[in-house]
């Protein structure tokens, strides 16, 4: 029984993933304000089709989550960003 | 009490870059008539939208900073959405943040400039 235990196979090698930790990156680089003017800038928090990424995915705290949506739907009244496309990067 | 402000328009293309200055003279003299003080303005130029707005696929941008008294937006507002020239506007009321960023960005450019002469 002992045996058998130990030697159970995979029919796929298991994949343990080294979890990176994620940051808040104004946190981290202490910014205060995100400028709605900025589009480049707000575009590393949009998907291809220039929907906003979710703070699971980009780590954002919440406070900065909140000014980010913010300032995108800012940016996408004054067409500096889309409000939806294909490939945007 | 005075607050800051910003303030950007984008106005049709069709319009000849004298037509463009005076449109702008138009909306500076308004903040200026109303108690407004102009901090600072940045003409942005041509500039593609990332999509089409009345038809159009590029507009000028302009952009001022102010300081007024809240009353004053409200007139601001009016005038542009009467102005057949601009197609799109947004007033924004700065937090302390946004004040530091757009001064240490300007002092940033001014240092540049220095530099380039």
């Amino acid at each position: 029984m002992a045996q058998n235990e130990s030697e159970i196979r995979y029919l796929t090698p298991p994949t343990v993933e080294i979890k990176k930790k994620k940051y808040c990156r104004f946190k981290k680089n202490r910014i205060k304000y995100v400028d709605y003017k900025d589009p480049e800038f707000l575009k590393k928090f949009l998907n291809e089709q220039g929907k906003i990424l979710p703070r699971r995915l980009t780590g954002t705290s919440l406070k900065y989550q909140r000014k980010v949506a913010q300032s995108i739907k800012r940016a996408r009244h004054l067409a500096l960003l889309p409000y939806v496309t294909d490939m945007l990067k | 009490m005075l607050n800051p402000y910003e303030t950007v328009f984008i106005a049709t293309p069709v319009l000849s870059e004298a037509q463009i200055k005076e449109a702008v003279k138009k909306f500076k003299k308004i903040i200026t008539d109303n108690k407004g003080k102009i901090v600072h303005e940045e003409n942005w130029g041509l500039r593609k939208l990332a999509y089409p707005i009345q038809k159009k696929s590029t507009g000028f941008y302009y952009l001022i900073e102010f300081q007024a008294e809240g009353a004053l937006i409200e007139k601001l507002e009016v005038e542009y959405r009467r102005d057949e020239r601009i197609i799109r506007f947004l007033t924004f009321k700065m937090d302390k943040y946004a004040v530091e960023y757009s001064e240490k960005k300007r002092k940033q450019s001014e240092s540049e400039k220095k530099l380039e002469e």
